[in-house]
């Protein structure tokens, strides 16, 4: 891509998790999939179910060739739970840190990234945060005076 | 001190490259200067009063020369991305300003951008021009936060209070506009939230009538300035094909040569028809950084002249899409029609719809590309949202601009990057 159709400039890589994508909901979200229907109350559903997709992961390369006129593209690949990508990297070295970023959020592995670590969490962090099967809210706390 | 070649351990990705490698944002230490025992490792903050924020460098040191630099961030991680795709559509705005907390303006408009792409909303005339005019002003706004702190950070303290004078003046303005200094939430989802209130034309006048002047006091002060200059030029060196190696954008891209604005090569809003250029500066070193930056100025200056001549002749003129669908009706109707009071109960609570699809929305913020990737199901709330931070990619540029720099041009050179922590670590 970089060097046969001149796309030098590797803008971002973002990761989506569509687990739960047009079903009922995961993690809090309100999407019931029978659709709503307008006479009952709290049937918060898709008007249209969105058509199912191919994996659990995407991961989109957002690509822009610094010509004229500009060219933007995005590349998607997708990936189950446990799939590895090669990192790209040696072709985009700024591939580093939006692809820890992508490890660190949505726990997606770089195969051959060099420093392959949590880049915005702890490095003690548990879990993936951006994944929809990550528990929103708050922790338990505990009630003064409870044993 | 060891030649360049000798710090790489790996291949080089190409030719004459400066980015390290394997790890393009890591600069390590030699091992044989390692094994000598001289080398000085120090944590550069996170809590240091000139890394703009909560940003740590690991720093080898030897001797004042920097050997090996990596940079830990995630200390203002606030998960900003997760948190608004607990939200409706609408009730994410707020959101988007706080991530980038200096050029909110340009952060607001990059998500309600995205949301209008999506949404396929047309957004009336009036409401295209006030947004070009805001984004300027919010990037002479940023553009003197950086200036002013960066400048205080190399002892041209005075530099810091004429700079924040004038950006008292510019947030005077968006409280006129908005009601807020900062984080305004003026743009909503096809236009803008309000009318545009009498007063803040002529008041927006007498400001770029006193800005260029005090741009000159700036230049004045610093740009023939001896202590300024060699504290600044040919430091932090990034060359043309390093940059858009490493993804660099805005000023830090212009500096290094590329001639590359959003604004111009992609129009969005109404930059394709007003007037303005694009300063490129070729020697991709901190001073270049600081010229770009007072030329940006200049030109937002002009550009928000171009805006008042339109929005002055659009009295009258509604400010936002007459799309009931997506934008609450006006305050009046609501007590007169039942219509407008369900439709209100209803994207208040419910929130409206965006159509299943993807879209990836740029514009130039104040620090480069930003860029907003969003993601519908067809519900009221996101199921993805991603920033592309520009100053989380301008970062990553630390280790390259810092091959064979002193300790104390570390400052300068992290400084001339213009990062906001809040929006490197969302």
């Amino acid at each position: 891509m970089r060097d046969t159709e001149r796309y030098d400039f590797l803008s971002d890589i973002t990761a989506v998790d569509y687990l739960g994508w047009g079903e009922a909901g995961v993690s809090g979200y309100i999407g019931t999939p029978a659709g709503r229907d307008v006479n009952e109350p709290m049937t918060q559903g898709y008007q249209v179910v969105p058509p199912p997709r191919r994996a659990r992961f995407a991961l989109n390369y957002h690509l822009l060739a610094i010509a004229d006129p500009p060219r933007r593209v995005r590349l998607q690949t997708w990936l189950d739970d446990g799939q590895a990508v090669r990192s790209v990297i040696p072709v985009w070295p700024t591939a580093d840190w939006h692809e820890r970023e992508a490890f660190d959020l949505m726990g997606i592995e770089f195969s051959d990234h060099p420093n392959l670590s949590r880049i915005l969490l702890d490095d003690d962090w548990e879990g993936h945060p951006l994944r929809k099967d990550y528990p929103i809210g708050g922790e338990p706390v505990r009630f003064s005076g409870e044993e | 001190m060891t030649s360049t070649a000798s710090r790489t351990t790996g291949a080089p990705i190409y030719e004459g490259t400066r980015i390290p490698s394997p790890t393009p944002t890591v600069l390590t230490t030699p091992p044989d200067l390692m094994a000598t025992g001289d080398i000085l490792s120090i944590n550069f903050g996170p809590n240091h009063p000139s890394t703009h924020g909560v940003l740590r460098l690991v720093v080898d040191l030897y001797g004042e020369d920097v050997t090996g630099l990596a940079a830990v961030i995630g200390y203002l991680h606030t998960g900003f991305e997760k948190n608004m795709e607990q939200k409706t559509w609408w009730k994410a705005i707020p959101y988007a300003p706080r991530i980038d907390y200096v050029s909110f303006q340009n952060n607001e408009y990059v998500f309600v951008g995205a949301v209008e792409k999506l949404l396929d909303v047309e957004v009336p005339p009036k409401a295209v021009w006030m947004r070009t005019l805001l984004a300027e002003l919010n990037r002479i706004h940023s553009h003197l936060v950086w200036l002013g702190t960066s400048a205080l950070e190399l002892g041209a303290i005075s530099m810091f209070w004429y700079a924040f004078r004038e950006r008292e003046q510019i947030l005077d303005l968006f409280e006129l506009v908005a009601g807020y200094r900062m984080h305004t939430r003026y743009f909503q989802v096809g236009g803008l939230a309000e009318d545009i209130p009498r007063g803040f034309y002529p008041e927006t006048r007498r400001f770029c009538d006193w800005m260029p002047k005090a741009i000159d006091d700036y230049e004045r002060l610093l740009t023939r300035n001896q202590i300024w200059l060699e504290r600044t030029q040919g430091l932090g060196l990034l060359s043309r094909a390093d940059a858009i190696a490493l993804g660099q954008s805005g000023p830090v891209l212009r500096a290094s040569g590329v001639d590359w604005d959003i604004r111009k090569n992609e129009p969005y809003l109404a930059y394709h028809q007003v007037d303005f250029r694009v300063p490129v500066v070729q020697t991709g070193d901190v001073y270049a950084r600081y010229l770009v930056h007072i030329a940006e100025m200049r030109e937002s200056v002009r550009i928000v002249e171009q805006c008042l001549d339109r929005l002055e002749r659009m009295e009258g003129e509604p400010w936002i899409a007459d799309d009931r669908k997506v934008v609450l009706p006006p305050r009046s109707e609501l007590h007169t029609s039942m219509e407008s009071l369900i439709h209100h109960f209803k994207i208040v609570t419910e929130g409206f719809r965006v159509p299943e699809g993807e879209v990836y929305f740029t514009i130039e913020s104040p620090r480069g590309e930003l860029g907003c990737y969003i993601c519908s199901d067809g519900g009221p709330r996101p199921w993805r949202v991603k920033f592309r931070a520009p100053s989380f990619v301008a970062l990553e540029a630390t280790a390259t601009c810092m091959h064979d720099a002193l300790i104390a041009d570390m400052i300068a050179i992290v400084g001339s990057l213009d990062t906001v922590m809040g929006e490197v670590d969302r």
